[in-house]
């Protein structure tokens, strides 16, 4: 790109940046719950929707809310492979630029870019999935993943022979810190020196490395594994092993390792992204913050290995419907961190969103 | 963290070096031709999606990875055709393979994602294989015996033999190369070509030895640390050899020490990321300070050819 093109570029942001201020300035009472006939959306993915995890559900969440609103009410944009930081504000820039009406950013990394894009487009709503603070125009939403791990842990506290089960994650943000913490503390209520090892591959997506961690945990006695990342590449490591197993996440990921999938966390956006866009359509959009789980059908635990005892079973799906009838909590006291600190007394819990804004400890027994 | 870890260590670190190696040593000799070729990447990412379509459809992993090689090779004869004969900047030209690479291959590879591909496993007896020490030895995948023998061939190649005295030349001195009968250009066809060749192999790495399926960027940069690895290595085989595992030992060593927590996690695991680019400017850093003349950059690299009569 040569000098002159840089500057007219900027020109012309600031332009638009200028005029889109103007613009709205008037608009701003009359337009909040202006009835539309057709909607524009959005959806911005760190990977692409045939990752068979995490973008596959959004992507599928996304198709779930097409068939329901219907295509002569809906079109979508789907933008794939856009890495978090500051290269994903040009991306929001454009795409509401292009005239969406409700921009979907689909990572926690997304999060500095579209708060600084939001204000710059007010007519524009965006939502912020797994994201932490909201705007006028910019909502968040997410689904408590670290119930469905909670299940898992149940099994892995009741399968495991060496009791020492594993978390590969991505990075340490406090979604992963509640999912690890779920985990483990469920782990734990089945054998109470189940142990954890948490480990950090430092990226979102990149199979080989998720591998190597794999292999690098089994080697030290982990014969359950869990990962926080987007792809199958540690179960496949599971399957070849032949560990006692590992679970899917965002998808059913059986079709890679029929022997070591034992169950799947399965995200279903499609009930949310109906909610939202249906709400631009009536008008009825509103800076909000959503969180679901189980419950709402958000989270699903898929099918379960024929291989799990009945037994395992009986106690996976007890959890489930307790989480969902409210009788069974995620993080039910006693809980203590690896430093002695109590964050639970027995008979307490720790509410969902106390431990999101207070989440960088591991519970007792867990290593990382 | 114990000492029988020491040997899964090995196995873990081998297999993550070779994708590395075989790149780079393909890469090393373009450069000693004076072709600097950046799609690296983009051509791993062509041998990997071309590898599992050929084995997915066919079951042959030697089949496929002769079709990896041929595929990449193809696309390193288009930036060759680009940079060579209609004298394209290969900096710029290198970066558009790698492109064409990633995109390519998400196409191309669209059918194929979702389905588990089989490990290309050792060839020798489970007995040998299988072996709690002696895997040490037999327990690798046929490549990681390949990427061995190529080290040597190539250090062969360069030093002791005609055609790789000219290859230096041409690299060294292109003129001077062109005035005495050699055909520049040819000779740098076909080191591009082999360059691609090798690319494509260490993709066929990826779903044969590290994680048996095909995704979108299924490398994810591994090109680039082949890329580093070869001015890392000086230009020298053998010390290409040592820099890879040495990668793959810093990348294996992280994970490994995660894995075992408490006292071994002694580096915050962002640092243990960055270290192996930090060797890297480290040892450019070393290289730099030596007397002016003795770094072993060919003197030609990067440049175009245009021959004179």
């Amino acid at each position: 790109m040569t000098v002159k093109n840089a500057r007219a570029m900027i020109s012309r942001r600031t332009a638009l940046k200028i005029g889109g201020a103007a613009a709205a300035l008037p608009l701003i009472g009359s337009r909040a719950f202006a009835q539309q006939d057709t909607v524009k959306a959005a959806f911005v993915l760190i990977g692409t929707p045939d990752d068979n995890g995490w973008n596959y559900g959004h992507d599928q969440g996304r198709i779930d809310m097409l068939a329901a609103l219907g295509e002569d009410r809906v079109e979508t944009t789907v933008v794939t492979n856009v890495p978090e930081g500051p290269d994903s504000e040009r991306v929001f820039r454009e795409l509401a630029q292009q005239g969406n009406d409700i921009i979907f950013g689909t990572s926690f990394g997304y999060g500095d870019s579209m708060l600084k894009v939001a204000p710059m487009f007010p007519d524009t709503k965006f939502e912020w999935c797994t994201g932490y603070a909201t705007a006028p125009n910019l909502s968040i939403y997410n689904a408590r993943f670290h119930e469905g791990r909670a299940v898992l842990g149940t099994i892995a506290g009741m399968m495991s022979e060496t009791g020492i089960g594993a978390y590969i994650g991505s990075f340490p943000i406090p979604e992963v810190f509640m999912g690890a913490n779920a985990f483990h503390i469920a782990a734990r209520k089945k054998n109470p020196d189940f142990v954890t090892k948490v480990v950090y591959v430092d990226s979102w997506f990149d199979p080989a490395k998720e591998a190597d961690a794999a292999r690098a945990l089994i080697d030290q006695g982990v014969d359950v594994i869990t990962q926080h990342t987007d792809g199958p590449a540690a179960l496949q490591v599971a399957e070849e092993r032949g560990i006692i197993g590992g679970f899917g996440q965002g998808a059913d990921m059986s079709a890679f390792a029929p022997e070591a999938h034992l169950t799947s966390i399965i995200d279903k956006w499609g009930p949310y992204y109906i909610h939202a866009v249906e709400s631009v359509l009536d008008g009825t959009w509103e800076e909000s913050s959503s969180w679901e789980g189980l419950a709402a059908g958000e989270v699903v635990i898929g099918p379960y290995n024929p291989k799990i005892p009945e037994d395992v079973v009986a106690e996976a799906e007890r959890v489930r419907l307790g989480i969902i009838d409210g009788s069974i909590h995620p993080f039910a006291g006693p809980i203590v961190d690896t430093n002695g600190n109590v964050w639970a007394e027995e008979g307490d819990i720790i509410d969902d969103g106390e431990f999101w804004a207070d989440s960088a400890w591991y519970a007792e027994g867990m290593e990382a | 963290m114990s000492f029988d870890l020491i040997i899964p260590i090995i196995i873990t670190l081998v297999g993550a070096s070779t994708p590395i190696l075989i790149a780079a040593l393909g890469e090393l000799v373009a450069e000693k031709s004076g072709v600097l070729n950046l799609g690296v990447e983009g051509m791993m990412l062509i041998g990997a999606v071309v590898a599992v379509a050929v084995m997915l459809t066919t079951g042959n992993h030697y089949l496929a990875i002769i079709c990896a090689a041929g595929a990449s090779a193809c696309s390193a004869l288009i930036f060759g055709f680009l940079t060579l004969s209609l004298s394209a900047n290969q900096v710029a030209t290198g970066l558009a393979l790698t492109i064409l690479g990633t995109g390519f291959s998400a196409l191309f590879g669209q059918p194929y994602t979702g389905q588990a591909v089989p490990l290309l496993r050792s060839p020798f007896a489970p007995e040998l294989a299988q072996h709690e020490v002696l895997r040490i030895f037999f327990g690798y995948s046929p490549l990681v015996y390949f990427s061995l023998i190529m080290v040597v061939a190539v250090w062969w190649f360069l030093q002791r033999t005609r055609w790789g005295l000219i290859l230096r030349a041409v690299g060294e001195s292109d003129h001077s190369a062109h005035s005495i009968g050699y055909s520049v250009l040819g000779v740098r066809y076909l080191a591009v070509a082999f360059g691609g060749a090798m690319a494509g192999i260490a993709g066929s790495c990826f779903p044969f030895i590290l994680t048996p399926q095909w995704v979108e960027r299924l490398t994810s940069g591994r090109g680039w640390i082949a890329l580093a690895l070869v001015v890392f290595a000086a230009w020298k085989p053998f010390r290409l050899l040592a820099g890879a595992y040495l990668f793959g030992l810093i990348a294996t060593m992280e994970l490994y020490a995660k894995a075992a927590g408490g006292n071994f996690r002694i580096l915050p695991s962002e640092l243990w990321a960055a270290l192996p680019y930090l060797a890297t400017i480290l040892v450019l850093v070393l290289i730099s300070m030596r007397r002016q003349g003795s770094t072993s950059a060919p003197a030609c690299l990067g440049r175009p050819f245009v021959p004179s009569n």
